[in-house]
């Protein structure tokens, strides 16, 4: 071991041997190393369901390991809860806040460990104190008695940091803690970051920006599909080399099938308008027309109103406004089971949460959008059924030994096909996918992309929604960039480059 | 295409014998209450004694059929014994006292399957109530029926301010006789109340198990949101199954309030939670999406087999409240047992 080597063994503070993870359905983390360095910013990056945040839910106690050892400072130690780990020194500032709107600034960020009289009296003044303190450390004029409620995202994005620095933190575990801020406001978080590196505190970062965390990383741990693929001195990397480790090889490019172009489109949304609950619009009139045959990619950053789209044109927003045809029927109006019927499929972004009925068999999940194409009489016709499922599940390859077997007994990616099966099951002309790549493995990544390539070919409308370019280059004949609720970029394949993709993203953003 | 399905690596459907035994538990659980009372105590396999036991768990059964439909849509329906109450007095309001039309001077006697008719159609109406306030005005299912719990009680008093309906044989010069035979009646040996027990079950099993509306009913429970997005009528699906619940809640007041020959306003007390106490014991998880109607039935014969059987042993009947609810609670903790030992092979089949 070289002298340099052996300093950095010095240095780890907290390191993760061969840890894995696994859920009914996925498994989240296959066997990874991770040391975090003390006095130093290590940075976890991977994309979408590489299993940054498992891991790191896992080093803060949040999650237990189903395999593998933590060691600090070189001792073998377990995290039964978050509070254990906090014992240890060990902070975290979750992705999604961690906070209770109703109660105060001051009492969030004592939540835990309350300063107190006699054992059971709460020292308010105290709290609001060092809150004050707190918020001056990290600029921010924020009174100690707001109710957490009443503050922006951002603001309370700095309570959460708050929160973590008012335990003395030895480790601090920093999921996105810039996706909420501004830039002016990143900055004072980031010489936080730097003032906490110099008294030695251990950062572990988390990003999907990549010029923030060659800006301010020490170290970076690329994983993807749940393993570790790379461990770098960032000083020695750069942002092409990231990006080629964390997202790997993408599935062949899409066979060279041109559109037919000589129909009329098969979709045409016309002013459609959806508003937001802060009084924006998500979708703010908004006109497009999608042919049939066609693979249309829906890119944009979070926020932009894909999703929100997908859900007016599947009916799931009644409250939108402008006009969705379909082959010239109108749409506009009908509830969710019409538009079904009439030849619309959704398969929606979060399938946990609004793909499957977890607690049912693959065939009953698969068949749920359209049960009415196996009615006989007012029963159902379980031969024809148990046909029609057998067949989607030879088609797509789903792995499964049974079709009774329960939807969460299956991988990720087998899942998705599930939600795609359902979809299909319904005998669409369009077909709607929000990030249907998102949190599946990169066989399974492939199959669904040959398999919505395929049904472009069998005279589908497809859609998809990614955030990610090098899916959309790779899979979609046509890219619709939206922003702020609007198209601001149509671009053939051979015209989009990933530069004005990105431009076309960032539209009316900067302001 | 279909070399490469074989070709590809099939995870393997194993279940293990004590999965086997915990899914099986409440059949166990009945054979297991029938063997022990059949041993100790004396006729209990009599034919005459369990054609009794089936007459006492009919009503009880008819509630916890109903109130399946509610829970696995992942809601509950308190109302039950409240409707129980008031459907008996519907009915023995007209037998006893007609329909007083003062316009014409007259008191109309309807015949009794109109009387039924119209019970029914009150236990559908508060169904109705419940359901649309848990999908129009989203108040909590617990909320929604502890109130028409309470609103259905209170009508039932106000039907004849608290005072029972007795002899409710009805008078032949009305042509409004018969009702006695919903309780008492036989067909070949077999009460009235079983048969309807028969065919009520039959027929839920059935909707529940092959038609679209079971389908969705499970989905409903299991993921509100996946069923929305898949197409469900998901309020419709929930106005619906408050509905079912309170029809045969009224049904199964109807049987009470003719057993007894007499309609009395607090008849059906508590029977909601005999209702919930047989759904659960019967498998089906109160959050939804999970559990069947046979299963339901057959809970409601265990408690039923254990009520009777601890009565002919001569067990103090505080002991026997004890006992339903240590049961009750093994039911669910053997319930969890298994959901946790299924999530634990999910996981080993992904390790492996």
């Amino acid at each position: 071991m070289s002298a340099h080597a052996q300093a950095i063994a010095d240095d780890v503070i907290l390191r993760a041997e061969q840890v894995g993870k696994a859920y009914p359905g996925t498994t989240a983390l296959h066997a990874v190393d991770f040391a975090v360095r003390r006095g130093a910013v290590n940075v976890l990056l991977g994309e979408n369901g590489a299993g940054k945040s498992t891991l790191m839910k896992i080093l803060a106690g949040a999650e237990q390991p189903s395999s593998g050892r933590l060691f600090l400072d070189n001792r073998e130690v377990t995290f039964a809860s978050v509070n254990d780990a906090a014992a240890y020194g060990i902070g975290i500032i979750f992705q999604e806040l961690n906070l209770c709107p109703n109660l105060s600034v001051a009492e969030n960020i004592f939540l835990g460990h309350p300063t107190v009289r006699f054992g059971i009296d709460i020292d308010s003044g105290d709290h609001a104190e060092k809150t004050r303190k707190l918020m001056r450390r990290l600029e921010h004029a924020i009174e100690p008695q707001t109710p957490v409620g009443d503050l922006r995202i951002a603001q309370q994005q700095i309570v959460e940091i708050a929160k973590a620095l008012a335990r003395d933190v030895r480790i601090l575990i920093m999921d996105e803690p810039t996706s909420a801020l501004s830039a002016t406001e990143v900055d004072i978080l980031f010489r936080v970051i730097g003032e906490l590196k110099a008294a030695g505190v251990a950062i572990v970062y988390i990003s999907h920006r990549l010029e923030e965390l060659v800006r301010i990383g020490d170290t970076v741990t690329v994983l993807r599909d749940g393993r570790l693929q790379a461990t770098a001195e960032m000083r020695d990397v750069d942002i092409p080399w990231l990006i080629s480790q964390m997202v790997g090889a993408m599935p062949a490019p899409a066979t060279g099938h041109v559109p037919r172009k000589d129909t009329a489109p098969l979709l045409r949304i016309a002013d459609v308008s959806l508003r937001n609950p802060h009084g924006g619009f998500a979708v703010d009139r908004l006109s497009l027309d999608v042919a049939a045959g066609e693979v249309v990619g829906l890119y944009g950053l979070l926020g932009a109103g894909r999703s929100e789209l997908f859900e007016v044109l599947i009916g799931a927003q009644p409250d939108a406004q402008g006009s969705v045809r379909l082959g010239g029927r109108e749409l506009a109006g009908l509830p969710i089971a019409a538009r079904i019927r009439a030849g619309v499929a959704l398969v929606p972004e979060d399938r946990q949460r609004e793909g499957l009925v977890q607690c049912l068999s693959v065939g009953t999940n698969l068949t749920l959008a359209s049960l009415w194409r196996f009615l006989r009489g007012p029963s159902l016709d379980m031969g024809r059924e148990r046909a029609a499922v057998t067949r989607t599940i030879r088609e797509l390859l789903i792995k499964v030994s049974s079709p009774d077997v329960e939807v969460t007994a299956l991988s990720g990616g087998n899942q998705q096909k599930v939600v795609i099966g359902k979809a299909l099951l319904t005998q669409p002309k369009l077909l709607l996918l929000d990030e249907p790549g998102r949190g599946i493995d990169v066989g399974a990544k492939a199959e669904v992309f040959r398999t919505m390539r395929a049904l472009a070919r069998e005279g589908l409308a497809v859609m998809f929604a990614t955030s990610d370019l090098k899916e959309v280059m790779a899979v979609a004949d046509r890219i619709v960039v939206m922003a702020g609720g609007r198209v601001t970029g149509d671009f053939s394949r051979a015209e989009a480059t990933e530069e004005r993709l990105v431009a076309a993203a960032n539209q009316g953003i900067a302001a | 295409m279909s070399d490469i399905a074989m070709a590809a690596p099939v995870r393997k459907h194993r279940t293990s014998p004590l999965l086997l035994l915990l899914s099986l538990r409440t059949l166990i659980a009945l054979f297991a209450v029938l063997a022990f009372f059949s041993a100790t105590a004396p006729n209990f396999l009599d034919l005459g004694t369990l054609v009794l036991l089936a007459k006492h768990v009919s009503i009880n059964a008819l509630l916890a059929i109903g109130m399946t439909f509610v829970v696995l849509t992942g809601g509950i329906d308190l109302s039950v014994g409240s409707i129980v109450g008031l459907a008996g007095m519907v009915a023995g309001g007209l037998i006893d006292r007609g329909v007083p039309l003062h316009f014409w001077g007259v008191t109309l006697f309807p015949d009794v399957p109109i009387v039924i008719l119209i019970a029914i159609a009150v236990g559908v109406l508060v169904g109705t109530i419940n359901g649309l306030l848990v999908t129009w005005l989203s108040v909590a299912p617990f909320i929604a029926t502890l109130g028409t719990l309470y609103i259905a009680r209170g009508t039932a008093l106000l039907v004849s301010n608290g005072e029972t309906f007795p002899n409710l044989v009805g008078r032949p010069q009305f042509h409004n006789t018969g009702f006695p035979v919903l309780g008492a009646g036989t067909v070949l040996g077999v009460p009235v109340s079983v048969i309807l027990l028969v065919v009520v079950g039959a027929i839920a099993a059935y909707v529940t198990a092959r038609t679209p509306f079971g389908r969705r009913i499970y989905a409903v429970g299991g993921n509100e949101r996946a069923a929305l997005l898949s197409g469900v009528p998901v309020d419709r699906v929930k106005l619906l199954v408050y509905m079912i619940s309170g029809g045969c809640a009224a049904v199964a007041g109807l049987i009470v309030a003719s057993e007894l020959v007499a309609s009395h306003p607090a008849s059906g007390e508590t029977f909601e939670l005999n209702a919930i106490a047989a759904t659960v014991l019967g498998g089906t998880s109160l959050v939804g999406g999970r559990g069947t109607i046979w299963g339901t039935i057959v809970g409601a014969f265990v408690i039923g087999i254990l009520a009777d059987g601890l009565v002919m042993l001569g067990v103090s009947s505080f002991w026997q409240m004890v006992i339903k609810g240590l049961v009750i609670i093994a039911a669910v903790v053997l319930d969890q047992l298994q959901r946790r030992t299924q999530r634990r092979m999910a996981i080993q089949a992904q390790g492996a």
